[in-house]
C-alpha cells in the first residue's frame, strides 16, 4: 500500500491561492552529467490546505520546493499559481510572483542582522508597489499576529531562535501570500521551540492560510493535513495525514517506543532496587 | 513615483550600509578623495595663476605694442644690433602711416648722473619720450603737468620724475619748478608721474626704481645716436593685435628695403598676443592637470569596484533573501549601483572640503594671492559629476554580478 503513487491528484478549481502542477520535470546539468531531479510531478493544492512535502535527500524535494516557490523554473511541465501560469516567466516577473504570492520561511531564518524585527518584516513590502503605503502598520500587525508585538525594535541578535523564526513567519505573512512555503522551519530549533513554531503555523492555517512545509521529519509532517511523499523525482504517495500509511506506521512505532520506554523506565526502576540491594548487600558482606 | 520611492529607499539603505563600515568606506574612497581634492587644488591654482597673470597683463596695458630692432639668426655676429635698431624716422613714419595704432613713442635711454642740490645718483636711466607716451602708459600725473608736443618740438630741458625719484633725490613733496642736473645739464621738473606697481616679469617691473623722463629730442641732444632702444605703441583696439603686427611689419619691411625671403630685422610684440598665448598655455596646464586627476579618479574607481565586489560576495545571502521576497534583478542592480555612487559622492564631498580647506590654508600663507585664490565653481561641479560617474561606471560590474545571482545559489551561499 505504501509508496503507491496517487494517479489522480484531487482536482482544484483555479483561482487565488490555488496551486496546480502538471507533469513537472527538472533536469540539471552537473558537469557532463545530467541529473533528472523531477520526473513528472503533478500536484494540486487547494486554498487553505496545510501540506507537508516529504522525502529523503535526493528525492527531488528541494527542487520541487524551489519550483513551488518560483525560485526556479521547471524544464518541462505546467505550473499555475493563483490561476496564472508561471513556468515560462522571466526573472523579474518571477520576482513579482514571489513578492505577491509566496511567503518563505527558511531553516536558517535569513533575517537581516542589522535591521530590527519590524524592518525585517517590512522587507517584502519594500518591493511591492501595492502594499508599500502603510507598510509599517501592516508589518506591526503581522508581528502582533505571531506574538512579537513587544519585540518590534529588537534586532535578530537580541531575539531567541524561536522568536527569530516568528519574525520570519511574520515576514512571510505580511504580503498576504497565496502560500507560505516553509523549508525545514524547525530544523534549527529545539523540540520545545519547534512545537511553538508548528503551533504558530497551525494557528495561521486555521485563519485560512495555505501552508506548504518541506521536511524530512515525520513528527513535523504529522501536524499537516496532508502528506506528499517524493522519491526519485516522483510523487510516491499523497494522502491525508490521518490515512497516510507511512505516517500511521510511524505513529505506531512511536507508540511502541513510548510504551517500551515506559516499561524500560519501570524495568530500570526494578533493576535499581536490586543494585541498591547488592550494594547494600556488598556493604553488609565484609 | 515608485522609482523615486525606490531610489530614496536604496539611498537610505546605502547610507546604513556605509555607516556600518565607516573605516572601510573611508579607505575605499581615499582615491576619490585625493582625486577630487586634486581637481579642486589644480583648478584653483591654475585659475589663480591665470587671474594673477592676466590682471598683471591688463595693468600693463592690453593695447600695448613693442617694437625693437632684431638681428635675425642667420646674420648673428655679422652685423651689430645698432645697425638694425629702430630709427626715429621710422617711428615717425609709423606714427603718420600705421592705421591700426593711435599712439606711438620712441623709448630712448640715456644713462647718467642725476643731481639735485647736494644729492646725486649715478647710473639712473633717463628715458627720452614723445608726449604720446602719456596716452599709451596712462600713468597719472599727480603733480604738475604732462609733456606736451611743444616740449619735444622745442627740445625743452624739462623732465618728469616719479615718486621714487623724489625720495631718492630728497626733493620737496611738490618738486615742480625745481631743477635737476642730468649729466650736468639743467632740467626743470614739470610734473610727477605715479609709479606703477608691476611684477618683475615686465620691463620696468619688479622693484620700483627712480624714473626720469625727458623729451626725446633733448635726450638725443644729450647723447646723439641714430637709433632708439625700442618703440612703444598703442592699438586702436585689442582685437587688432594681429592686424597691427601685419601692418607694422609690412611698413617696416618696405622702409628697410626687405624683400621676398629676407628675414625681418625687427620684432613686434603685442600684450594682447601675450594674453592669448598665456590663455592657451593655461588651458593646456589645466588640461594636463585634469588628465592627471582623471588617472587618480580611475585608480579610485578601481578601489570602489574592488570593495563593491567584496560587498556583493559578503552579502550574497542577503541578496538571495531579497530576491526570494520579491526584489527584481533591476532593483538589486540599483541598490548596489546607488551604494557605489553614494560612496563615491561622499568621497567627492570629502575631497571638495579637503581641497577647499587647503585653498583656505594657501590663502593664509600667500596673502598677496588671496584675491585670486578662490575655488572655481566648475571644479566643484566637475568633482561631483566625476565622482558620481566613477561610482556608476565602476559600480556597474559588481552590481550586475549581484543582480544576476541565482536566488537559490545565493541563499545556499556560506
Amino acid at each position: 500500500m505504501t509508496g503507491t503513487p496517487t494517479s489522480t491528484p484531487a482536482r482544484v478549481v483555479p483561482g487565488k491561492g490555488t496551486i496546480r502542477l502538471r507533469g513537472i520535470h527538472k533536469l540539471y546539468q552537473v558537469g557532463s552529467e545530467s541529473v533528472h531531479a523531477l520526473r513528472g510531478v503533478s500536484l494540486d493544492i487547494a486554498r487553505g490546505e496545510f501540506v507537508a512535502i516529504m522525502g529523503a535527500s535526493g528525492s527531488g524535494k528541494s527542487t520541487l520546493m524551489n519550483i513551488l516557490g518560483c525560485l526556479d523554473q521547471p524544464s518541462k511541465g505546467m505550473y499555475e499559481l493563483s490561476g496564472r501560469r508561471t513556468d515560462r516567466l522571466g526573472a523579474a516577473a518571477l520576482a513579482q510572483v514571489r513578492n505577491k504570492e509566496i511567503g518563505f520561511v527558511f531553516q536558517t531564518f535569513e533575517l537581516l542582522a542589522r535591521s530590527t524585527a519590524l524592518e525585517n518584516v517590512q522587507l517584502p513590502l519594500a518591493y511591492s508597489a501595492r502594499l508599500f503605503w502603510g507598510a509599517s502598520k501592516r508589518a506591526k500587525l503581522a508581528l502582533e499576529r505571531v506574538g512579537l508585538g513587544d519585540r518590534m525594535h529588537h534586532r535578530p541578535s537580541q531575539l531567541s531562535g524561536g522568536q527569530r523564526q516568528r519574525v520570519a513567519v511574520a515576514r512571510a505573512l505580511v504580503n498576504e501570500p497565496a502560500m507560505i512555503l516553509a523549508d525545514e522551519p524547525t530544523g534549527n530549533l529545539d523540540s520545545k521551540t519547534s512545537e511553538e513554531i508548528i503551533n504558530l503555523f497551525k494557528d495561521v492555517h486555521k485563519q485560512g492560510q495555505t501552508i506548504v512545509v518541506v521536511t524530512h521529519e515525520e513528527d513535523i509532517a504529522g501536524h499537516a493535513e496532508r502528506i506528499v511523499r517524493l522519491r526519485d523525482g516522483i510523487v510516491v504517495s499523497d494522502h491525508p495525514t490521518a490515512s497516510d500509511p507511512m505516517h500511521r506506521d510511524y505513529l505506531e512505532r512511536m507508540a511502541m517506543q513510548a510504551a517500551r520506554a515506559a516499561s524500560g523506565e519501570s524495568e530500570r526502576g526494578g533493576t535499581v532496587a536490586p543494585a541498591a540491594g547488592q550494594r547494600a548487600g556488598g556493604g553488609v558482606g565484609p | 513615483m515608485i522609482l523615486v520611492r525606490l531610489l530614496f529607499q536604496t539611498v537610505a539603505l546605502a547610507l546604513v550600509q556605509l555607516t556600518g563600515n565607516k573605516f572601510r568606506a573611508l579607505l575605499t574612497t581615499l582615491g576619490i578623495i585625493i582625486g577630487v581634492g586634486a581637481v579642486i587644488l589644480t583648478g584653483t591654482a591654475t585659475q589663480a595663476l591665470k587671474g594673477y597673470v592676466l590682471h598683471q597683463l591688463d595693468t600693463f596695458g592690453p593695447r600695448k605694442v613693442f617694437m625693437t630692432g632684431d638681428v635675425p639668426r642667420p646674420m648673428r655676429g655679422r652685423i651689430r644690433w645698432s645697425e638694425v635698431a629702430l630709427k626715429l624716422t621710422e617711428i615717425e613714419y609709423l606714427k603718420n602711416n600705421a592705421q591700426t595704432i593711435d599712439a606711438i613713442t620712441p623709448m630712448y635711454f640715456v644713462t647718467g648722473q642725476v643731481r639735485a642740490g647736494e644729492v646725486s645718483r649715478d647710473g639712473v636711466t633717463v628715458t627720452g619720450i614723445w608726449s604720446d607716451w602719456h596716452e599709451i602708459e596712462k600713468r597719472v600725473v599727480t603733480i604738475g603737468r604732462p609733456f606736451i608736443k611743444v616740449d619735444v618740438d622745442e627740445m625743452r630741458n624739462v623732465c618728469l620724475i616719479n615718486d621714487k625719484a623724489i625720495a631718492e633725490l630728497e626733493l620737496r613733496a611738490d618738486p615742480t619748478g625745481d631743477t635737476l642736473l642730468i649729466n650736468n645739464r639743467r632740467f626743470l621738473i614739470v610734473g610727477v608721474v605715479e609709479t606703477k606697481e608691476m611684477a618683475a616679469m615686465f620691463p620696468g617691473g619688479g622693484e620700483t626704481r627712480t624714473e626720469v623722463y625727458v623729451p626725446v629730442s633733448t635726450a638725443v641732444a644729450m647723447r646723439p645716436r641714430l637709433y632708439v632702444d625700442f618703440a612703444l605703441a598703442q592699438l586702436k583696439g585689442t582685437e587688432q593685435a594681429d592686424e597691427a603686427k601685419a601692418e607694422i611689419t609690412a611698413i617696416l619691411r618696405r622702409s628697410r628695403g626687405l624683400s621676398g625671403d629676407d628675414p625681418s630685422t625687427f620684432q613686434i610684440h603685442t600684450v594682447q598676443s601675450a594674453i592669448e598665448q598665456f590663455q592657451a598655455v593655461s588651458g593646456v596646464i589645466t588640461g594636463v592637470a585634469l588628465g592627471l586627476v582623471a588617472v587618480s579618479l580611475l585608480v579610485g574607481g578601481v578601489g570602489i569596484m574592488n570593495i563593491m565586489l567584496v560587498s556583493v560576495s559578503e552579502r550574497t545571502r542577503e541578496i538571495g533573501l531579497r530576491k526570494a521576497v520579491g526584489a527584481r534583478p533591476g532593483v538589486i542592480l540599483l541598490q548596489f549601483l546607488v551604494e557605489a555612487t553614494v560612496l563615491c559622492l561622499i568621497g567627492g564631498v570629502v575631497g571638495v572640503v579637503t581641497g577647499g580647506g587647503m585653498v583656505a590654508l594657501g590663502k593664509a600663507a600667500l596673502p598677496g594671492m588671496s584675491e585670486y585664490l578662490s575655488v572655481p565653481p566648475w571644479t566643484i561641479l566637475v568633482s561631483v559629476v566625476f565622482s558620481a560617474a566613477v561610482g556608476i561606471i565602476f559600480g556597474m560590474f559588481p552590481a550586475i554580478k549581484a543582480a544576476r545571482l541565482d536566488p537559490i545559489v545565493a541563499l545556499r551561499h556560506e
